[in-house]
């Protein structure tokens, strides 16, 4: 299988001479769904700035689908789809114009971009807003309108830069079905997201990135194996007036007032069910916790930054 | 890209500018339309009648050609101007970054926008100026090519002032301070014969008398200046920065990080 993207030795100084990357290599397969997560600064947006165009890199390589951005730059494009971070479309033009354009820069003519932008406003429930100024969507209407425009001349790899920032749960979810569907149709897909809640329940592999460098770059599994403690969410039948105290486990109630119990790699849940038993608290369902892989990110970037701090104390 | 797809992606930008200003016709089509006819009403027929006959043509004849070739100046300066700037302050130009368009596709797109623009309010104040007086054309081919190689350029020049633009101020400083200037020394409104020796030497660094003059030899047969010297300046002129826009995308100047 090929790879979607290749990236080696990528580096870049903005013309204040800050080094925002510092040679990362990263390659991401075919069909993938891959997450580059990393803290505010880190280099994500940079990284995929370079890839479309939208930054000049100062050394390295990109390769998307195998065409070299320096040598096929417009090859490279034509495999490309992009949903930026903010919003960037003429706020003063209608829907349907917006994405029907966007097709025509690829060389699409109006009467083939108007059945793809039928289809992809239809999919991202926006065919009802098509005669709608931009300006008068709501924000998560926007942000679908980028899918849709992004998607348009139906690319093969599609990046999506902080893709439901801002947007409400229910339509959070929509957008992940609807992406896992996209991904499940052959479509390969990066994103970045503050929700590693997101990343943990799309991707399949994920690149972490702090300073210009890439932390940790692996498959997801690998990386949840990483941990040696896993948190369980307990609803319990009545709300729980006081944490209780369990033998060998950590516990404490959440903001929703369900129970979260930290267990040990290994340890059986038994004794832990005994114990609430015993003291008269009925547990109605369960579920492990999401955000299993924010606990390792952050853990990864605090490490990441305890070495700098003694780097630079060393140099001292 | 194939050509077939460079054609779409050319005509898709036109397409889109002509949709912009259209759009927003109060304020791109129908300010040149008042200003010149009260252009046409004060100084051609009002204080016109009172200066008599200048190159052999009453005063309203003589200004006709330069007020329209003022118009296509501005319009297709400020076409370009605003609406690439504007792409830029809202990042829509981001839209044409990520895409295959080569840059050159870009910088014809814009410029043939603000040519229609420029020249759709040449024809608007020409038919206006009828109202007021009559027009014999003396070169056809000599009107027409002057007035389409004068607004490509200024179409290059307000692509290039979009490109260096950091603020919105700095996309009026340039028509505000250079070009109304310029033009209104051009020879709209006068004969450089009619200045001092010296000041006849200065006019002559002014590019737009050129066009001016070259488009009113177009019309009616009178020209300051050798029409053909007129042409070549604007090719030469047209030449140096359509190689500065096209440098100036390729390297992303304004545009990329």
């Amino acid at each position: 299988m090929t790879n979607a993207l290749e990236i080696e030795g990528l580096t870049k100084t903005y013309g204040d001479g800050f080094q925002a990357l510092k040679g990362i290599d990263l390659h991401v397969r075919e069909g993938d769904f891959f997450a580059l997560l990393g803290p505010n600064g880190a280099g994500k947006s940079t990284t995929l700035g370079i890839v479309c165009s939208l930054v000049n890199k100062t050394a390295g390589k990109v390769r998307v689908f195998g065409h070299d951005i320096d040598t096929n730059l417009a090859d490279a494009k034509l495999n490309l789809g992009v949903v930026p971070q903010e919003f960037n479309f003429n706020q003063f033009e209608k829907v349907f114009d917006i994405v029907t354009t966007q097709a025509g820069y690829y060389g699409i003519p109006l009467s083939r971009a108007s059945v793809s932008a039928e289809k992809y406003l239809k999919k991202l429930g926006l065919w009802d807003k098509r005669n709608t100024p931009a300006r008068m969507l709501s924000g998560g209407m926007k942000r679908r309108l980028m899918i849709a425009r992004a998607l348009v001349h139906e690319p093969k790899l599609l990046i999506l830069d902080e893709p439901t920032a801002g947007v409400d749960i229910e339509l959070r979810r929509s957008m992940w079905t609807f992406l896992e569907e996209m991904n499940r149709e052959g479509t390969t897909i990066i994103l970045t997201t503050h929700y590693l809640e997101e990343a943990e329940a799309l991707c399949r592999n994920i690149a972490i990135i702090d300073h210009g460098k890439i932390l940790k770059h692996t498959s997801k599994r690998e990386l949840l194996q990483q941990l040696s403690v896993e948190t369980f969410v307990l609803d319990t039948e009545k709300e729980l007036s006081g944490v209780p105290e369990l033998d060998d486990v950590i516990c404490r109630i959440n903001d929703e007032g369900a129970l979260e119990v930290d267990v040990e790699k290994g340890q059986a849940l038994n004794a832990v069910f005994a114990q609430l038993d015993q003291l008269g608290i009925k547990v109605v369902s369960m579920r492990t916790k999401a955000n299993r892989l924010e606990e390792l990110f952050i853990r990864m970037v605090e490490e990441n930054a305890a070495e700098a701090r003694k780097n630079v104390e060393g140099a001292a | 890209m194939k050509l077939d797809a460079l054609w779409v992606a050319f005509y898709t930008i036109v397409l889109r500018e002509v949709r912009r200003f259209t759009r927003i016709w109060p304020q791109t089509l129908l300010p040149p339309a008042v200003t010149m006819t009260l252009y046409f009403i004060i100084f051609g027929n009002l204080i016109g009648s009172r200066i008599g006959e200048m190159g052999g043509f009453n005063y309203m004849q003589f200004i006709v050609p330069g007020l329209i070739m003022m118009a296509v100046i501005t319009n297709s300066y400020a076409n370009v101007v605003s609406s690439f700037f504007s792409m830029k302050f809202q990042r829509s130009i981001e839209e044409l970054l990520v895409s295959p368009v080569p840059n050159w596709v870009i910088l014809a797109g814009y410029v043939t926008g603000g040519m229609a623009r420029g020249l759709g309010i040449g024809v608007i104040v020409t038919a206006l100026s009828l109202a007021f007086t009559q027009l014999s054309i003396h070169s056809f081919p000599m009107v027409v090519v002057t007035v389409f190689l004068t607004s490509a350029l200024f179409a290059l020049g307000g692509f290039i002032n979009a490109m260096l633009a950091t603020k919105f101020d700095d996309i009026s400083i340039v028509p505000t301070f250079v070009l109304t200037p310029l033009t209104y020394l051009g020879g709209v409104f006068y004969s450089i014969d009619m200045l001092p020796g010296f000041w006849q030497g200065v006019s002559m660094a002014n590019p737009i008398l050129y066009m001016v003059n070259g488009f009113r030899f177009g019309i009616l047969g009178v020209s300051d200046v050798n029409p053909f010297v007129s042409l070549g300046m604007i090719l030469v002129f047209i030449v140096v920065l359509a190689f500065v826009a096209l440098r100036m995308l390729e390297r992303g100047k304004g545009i990329r990080h």
